[in-house]
């Protein structure tokens, strides 16, 4: 144990482009252990394609990714596999797979990487059912359960493998207030109960505020701020304000790139 | 004129490049074969019920009708040469080498292809394959290799009974409805009918159905992963599937006489 043990995930000049588009340029973000930290950005900034490059789904073009000291891209096939079973992951809509039940999309992981007997399996199931307040709904079908139910039960499956690390892609994203204050909460709680660290990809800014101990805000292939969220707050940067405060025009302009209005509009009989 | 050419050029390089891609796809789903087979059958068993035996009524259906139909037309056509007896060579030879293994194929392809594709395209687009993937499975092998071997199995079962109802369909329109004998209708068919004959209708069932299911998980798994792109997936499912069954039905009935 030095110096490292108290950063589990560090970028180093991470550089990403998708065909022609440059979504990261010298990108550079550390992740503390016990901490839940947010990545925040405006609409098509990368976030979700970031999770991705941490968990070596994509492989960047430039740049290393560290996870407790180690570099990811030296990882086997064999050691990848490995690798990921340290992450449970949420994604946006939750994911469940729609031709299996409740119980058995959280049973899922453990039917497939172990071999506990069925009783060991419904004792794992159930708890983790319980810890997200849906253990009555084991029997229902993924197709029956509303978008906060089916978050809740992607985070029983996310946890069920008892994983280092969770990551949250958009966990927020269209969930009415009821749901979305159960979602942070159970951020704040899985992260504290179990000791992991949580990843949330997200751009509510005010459930980030609440839930989150450090924050990035990405912009422009590069972090444009970081820190806790009452530091974001109080910042003098334009950007920074516009996002946090949701102005409509700003850095961020309203209009998109556009020819010349009166131009446009009043040369069209001329030609 | 070149730019013409280039895109001739740029369409052939295309092609060539999706081919070779498809031939790696298929050693993929080969190579995890054996091991879906042996550990997880259970899979591959709930595949065959899903496209096998949920495709039985629409196979036993259009099976009569297309029986009941080379009854009627060999019928007409036969008993110009006085030949009515031989309705059942007739419809027998055109069921177990033609008629069997091709309608069956697009009959397949219209509903077991278009569910496996669409199947696998929507588990893209919500996420399902990549969270698998997070959680350490390989969706190749949970996913798509057990739907391709259930349709392999499939296919010949279902052109099996396809060619008996039809068999059944021509014997009913021809011996109940027009008279023919059924001595004659069944006894001229044992006696010209070969095992070569009936081979040829193996060969050409479990060609297509390896063909046909290929194709569906192929454009599933390849799917544009929007509500659009796997509605396009499921369409192309269909229209490849017939181009390739009855190119692949000339070449081998060419191959085969």
């Amino acid at each position: 144990m030095n110096a490292v043990s108290d950063n589990l995930i560090e970028i180093r000049d991470l550089d990403y482009a998708r065909g022609r588009r440059q979504i990261f340029k010298g990108l550079n973000i550390t992740i503390r252990r016990g901490e839940v930290t947010a990545i925040m950005g405006p609409s098509g900034t990368g976030k979700t394609t970031l999770l991705r490059l941490i968990t070596r789904q994509l492989i960047p073009d430039h740049g290393l990714v560290f996870v407790d000291g180690i570099d990811i891209s030296t990882l086997s096939t064999a050691e990848l596999y490995e690798f990921r079973e340290r992450f449970g992951m949420l994604f946006q809509n939750g994911a469940l797979l729609t031709d299996l039940s409740v119980f058995e999309n959280v049973a899922f992981p453990l039917r497939e990487h172990t071999n506990l007997s069925n009783r060991l399996i419904r004792h794992i199931v159930l708890t983790k059912l319980h810890a997200v307040g849906l253990r009555g709904a084991a029997d229902m079908w993924p197709s029956e359960l509303s978008g906060g139910m089916a978050r809740r039960v992607a985070l029983a499956r996310a946890m069920v493998m008892d994983p280092d690390i969770l990551i949250y892609d958009e966990p927020f994203v269209g969930l009415d207030p009821i749901s979305m204050g159960v979602i942070v909460r159970l951020v704040r709680q899985m992260n504290d109960a179990l000791g992991i660290s949580s990843i949330l990809v997200s751009h509510d800014v005010e459930e980030i505020s609440t839930v989150a101990d450090r924050t990035y805000l990405i912009s422009d292939g590069k972090v444009a701020a970081s820190g806790s969220p009452e530091e974001l707050h109080a910042t003098s940067s334009d950007l920074v304000r516009q996002f946090m405060h949701g102005m409509a025009d700003g850095p961020v302009a309203f209009h998109y790139d556009a020819p010349n209005y009166e131009e446009q509009l009043l040369g069209r009989d001329e030609d | 004129m070149l730019a013409a050419f280039r895109d001739l050029y740029i369409t052939f390089v295309q092609f060539v490049r999706t081919f070779g891609a498809l031939q790696l796809f298929l050693f993929r789903l080969i190579m995890h074969s054996p091991g879906v087979i042996f550990r997880r059958f259970g899979l591959v068993v709930g595949q065959v019920y899903n496209s096998g035996a949920l495709s039985l009524v629409i196979i036993m259906v259009c099976g009569l009708f297309v029986g009941a139909v080379l009854g009627l037309q060999g019928f007409d056509t036969l008993s110009r040469f006085n030949a009515e007896d031989s309705v059942g060579t007739f419809a027998g030879f055109a069921l177990i080498k033609e008629l069997g293994p091709v309608i069956t194929a697009l009959l397949f392809a219209g509903r077991a292809g278009t569910a496996l594709a669409s199947e696998i395209g929507l588990m893209k687009a919500t996420d399902q394959l990549s969270a698998m993937e997070m959680m350490g499975v390989n969706p190749i092998r949970r996913v798509v290799v057990p739907r391709f071997l259930g349709g392999v199995i499939a296919m010949p079962f279902l052109v099996a009974i396809f060619s008996v109802v039809g068999l059944f369909g021509s014997q009913l329109v021809a011996v109940s409805l027009l008279g023919v004998d059924i001595g004659a209708f069944w006894q001229q068919l044992q006696q010209t009918l070969a095992s070569e004959d009936v081979y040829e209708g193996i060969l050409k069932s479990v060609v297509f159905g390896g063909a046909a299911s290929l194709i569906a998980v192929w454009e599933g798994y390849n799917s544009i992963p929007t509500a659009e792109g796997v509605g396009r997936a499921t369409t192309r499912t269909v229209v490849i599937t017939a181009i390739t069954v009855l190119i692949f039905n000339f070449i081998i009935t060419a191959w085969m006489l």
